[in-house]
């Protein structure tokens, strides 16, 4: 809006005041004189800020993506993820030429209103008319199937997730059930989309429940907090906790073998020490968590610089050097790939961190997706999801989600 | 009856003062003329008489009725006025331009075309020029096009701010003796704004002279040229007429 607003304003007043005057001067009211004068002239110009705002708002709205929308960021984002940049292209160049047809389309209309030719208007705007309905068809498919009622499965931003939902899709899809998949949705969106039906199943942390979801600060050890997550969810929100896959994705704080041991790092307390002449990495959302407070205030740590970063250009940034320290997921494969040590914490300052099948609450009684995603319980060991999950991450002989989800299920 | 008076009338923008209390009638049928240098506040005199601008104390009174009682786009309608700029609009045809006021006052569509090609003939622009861009035309075109343009809705006053100033001579020369023969066939009450004292003492039926805000004279250009006891007008008036003679003396060569 702001675009268009400020240049038809620009426009109005930019009208040579001489044109202005003569206006009044043959006796325009002053509704007249805008109506018939000043918005006709301006008209190029408030055009030239809906141009802006339309391909602004086309570039915008990739950034949908991490709020559960789907949008050509899904690809910009999963593919920055996993490192698969034919995929961020196909996003990019998509919304790019999008960006451009729009673009094209409404000079089209400016030219037409300007030289008075009704065929490149209606063109036009027939062209924006097209784009708009075939933008809408989904969303009507989605109303009038509304009664087979497919699964929707969802996944957070990275690519454990991403493996995880199509395990869980592909069972589905076993069965015979038709799935979709709702990717990159941020940590606490995902559970928000479960609890109120938006997506069915996903999985999430213990660790990441307890302190994000229940404000929990204690660390009643690993049983007890899954115990407990299983009542309250149930409780308060009505999410089924299915049960534990077998593995644990912890935040842990992950530093090179070398300058660990060059250091003489070996915990938590061992860094608090150093931590002054050190560069922590985190990803997005690392240093806002819950965890890192406690993490922090429980060791008192205090770094020269704190560095956030996409997870892919976090390991990339240990590696070169740029970070000290990095907030590292234990079942991520470049912990062994890289050679990495994880600083253990000997005052329990993180939760643990299994990872679970949440379901949402109009699912817990479907029998057909409890029977599907049940058996995965305790089926997957650190090693394995470990495994998968560099499978996909690495740089070279990449593999794709779907494919590292097959490796899962062998 | 008094077509125009302007009655102990002064303007000031911002504390500045840019017209002095000045009173002044214009009889119906008469072709009046304001002179003076820039920024003698003719051209504010003239806003005055079709509301453009509102008078800071004094009233103006139009064919005996007081302007200040009536809508200022309402009282503009009844009013032809040329400006200085020529102010055509841009985005419409020559036609739609000449016929802005009978399509604001809802004059059927018939009605205005025929006006149209009647002021086309009048100010003898060829009509093929209707249909185009007002950017088409030449100054002396556009201007004659300004000038059917005030006079389309058969007003009885014709204001005019510095018709002629963007013109070359020949074009001027010939365009206004063409407004004064229209003067004379529509009957109008015509006032004329310019800074060309020989012009105004050629055209109009009376001058106004003005200064710095003052009104200094009001005669017919015969009384100016005997000579008048203020000096500023009398050296305003000086000029043209010694050129004047010199031009005769040299044609006698």
């Amino acid at each position: 809006m702001l675009p268009i607003l400020r240049n038809a304003a620009a426009g109005v007043s930019g009208v040579d005041p001489a044109v202005v005057e003569a206006a009044r001067g043959v006796g325009m009211t002053d509704r007249q004189r805008l109506w018939r004068v000043e918005l006709p002239l301006a008209a190029p110009v408030i055009m030239a800020g809906v141009r802006t705002a339309a391909v602004w708002t086309i570039g915008a709205a990739t950034l949908s993506t991490p709020v559960g929308q789907t949008s050509l960021g899904d690809h910009i984002f999963s593919g920055l993820q996993t490192e698969d940049w034919v995929a961020v292209l196909v996003g990019c160049a998509a919304s790019a030429g999008l960006a451009l047809v729009v673009d094209g389309l409404l000079a089209l209309i400016e030219t037409g209103v300007a030289r008075g030719r009704r065929r490149r208007l209606w063109s036009g705007g027939a062209g924006l008319l097209i784009g708009l309905l075939a933008a809408l068809a989904p969303l009507a498919g989605r109303a009038l199937s509304q009664g087979q009622a497919a699964y929707v499965i969802g996944a957070k931003n990275f690519s454990e997730q991403y493996i995880l939902a199509e395990l869980m899709a592909g069972r589905l899809e076993a069965e015979g059930a038709s799935v979709q998949r709702r990717v990159n949705l941020g940590s606490v969106i995902a559970y928000r989309a479960l609890a109120s039906g938006e997506i069915d199943a996903y999985v999430d942390y213990s660790g990441t429940l307890w302190a994000n979801i229940l404000n929990r600060q204690d660390n009643p050890g690993r049983q007890a907090v899954l115990e407990g997550l299983r009542t309250e969810l149930k409780a308060r929100d009505g999410v089924v906790l299915l049960n534990a896959l077998g593995f644990e994705n912890a935040y842990a704080l992950a530093m090179r073998r070398e300058r660990a041991e060059q250091l003489g790092i070996k915990t938590l307390a061992d860094l608090a020490a150093k931590a002054p002449q050190l560069t922590m990495g985190g990803d997005l959302e690392f240093f806002s968590r819950p965890e890192w407070k406690s993490v922090e205030s429980a060791y008192g740590l205090k770094f020269k610089t704190k560095r956030q970063f996409q997870p892919t250009f976090m390991y990339r940034a240990l590696a070169g050097r740029e970070a000290d320290v990095i907030s590292a997921f234990s079942s991520d494969g470049r912990i062994a790939a890289d050679d990495l040590v994880l600083l253990a914490d000997p005052k329990g300052a993180l939760p643990p961190y299994d990872a679970v099948i949440l379901v949402s609450p109009k699912r817990a009684d479907d029998r057909r997706l409890l029977d599907a995603l049940g058996p995965l319980g305790g089926s997957i060991g650190v090693q394995a999801m470990q495994a998968a999950n560099y499978a996909v991450d690495r740089d070279t002989d990449k593999k794709s989600p779907t494919e590292a989800a097959r490796m899962l299920r062998r | 009856m008094s077509a125009i008076i302007l009655d102990q009338v002064s303007k000031s923008y911002d504390g500045r003062i840019v017209l002095r209390e000045t009173s002044l009638e214009i009889a119906k049928g008469r072709f009046v003329a304001l002179v003076g240098g820039s920024g003698a506040g003719k051209t504010t005199l003239l806003k005055l008489m079709n509301g453009l601008s509102t008078p800071s104390s004094g009233r103006v009174l139009i064919e005996g009725a007081d302007i200040a009682q009536r809508p200022g786009a309402q009282l503009r309608r009844g009013i032809g006025y040329v400006f200085q700029e020529i102010g055509l609009f841009p985005h419409m045809t020559v036609a739609q331009n000449i016929g802005i006021t009978p399509t604001l006052l809802g004059w059927p569509p018939a009605e205005i075309a025929a006006r149209v090609d009647a002021l086309l003939d009048l100010v003898a622009l060829p009509r093929e020029v209707a249909g185009r861009a007002p950017s088409q035309l030449s100054g002396g075109q556009r201007q004659r096009v300004g000038v059917a343009r005030a006079l389309a809705a058969r007003p009885s006053i014709l204001l005019m701010d510095e018709p002629f100033g963007a013109l070359d001579p020949v074009t001027r020369v010939a365009l206004a003796d063409d407004v004064r023969a229209l003067h004379d066939q529509l009957g109008l009450t015509t006032v004329m704004v310019t800074h060309d004292v020989g012009e105004a003492l050629l055209l109009a039926d009376e001058v106004v002279v003005m200064a710095d805000g003052w009104a200094l004279a009001h005669a017919s250009p015969r009384e100016l040229l005997a000579g008048h006891p203020d000096p500023v007008v009398a050296d305003l008036i000086a000029a043209p007429k010694a050129q004047a003679e010199r031009l005769a003396e040299l044609a006698r060569g």
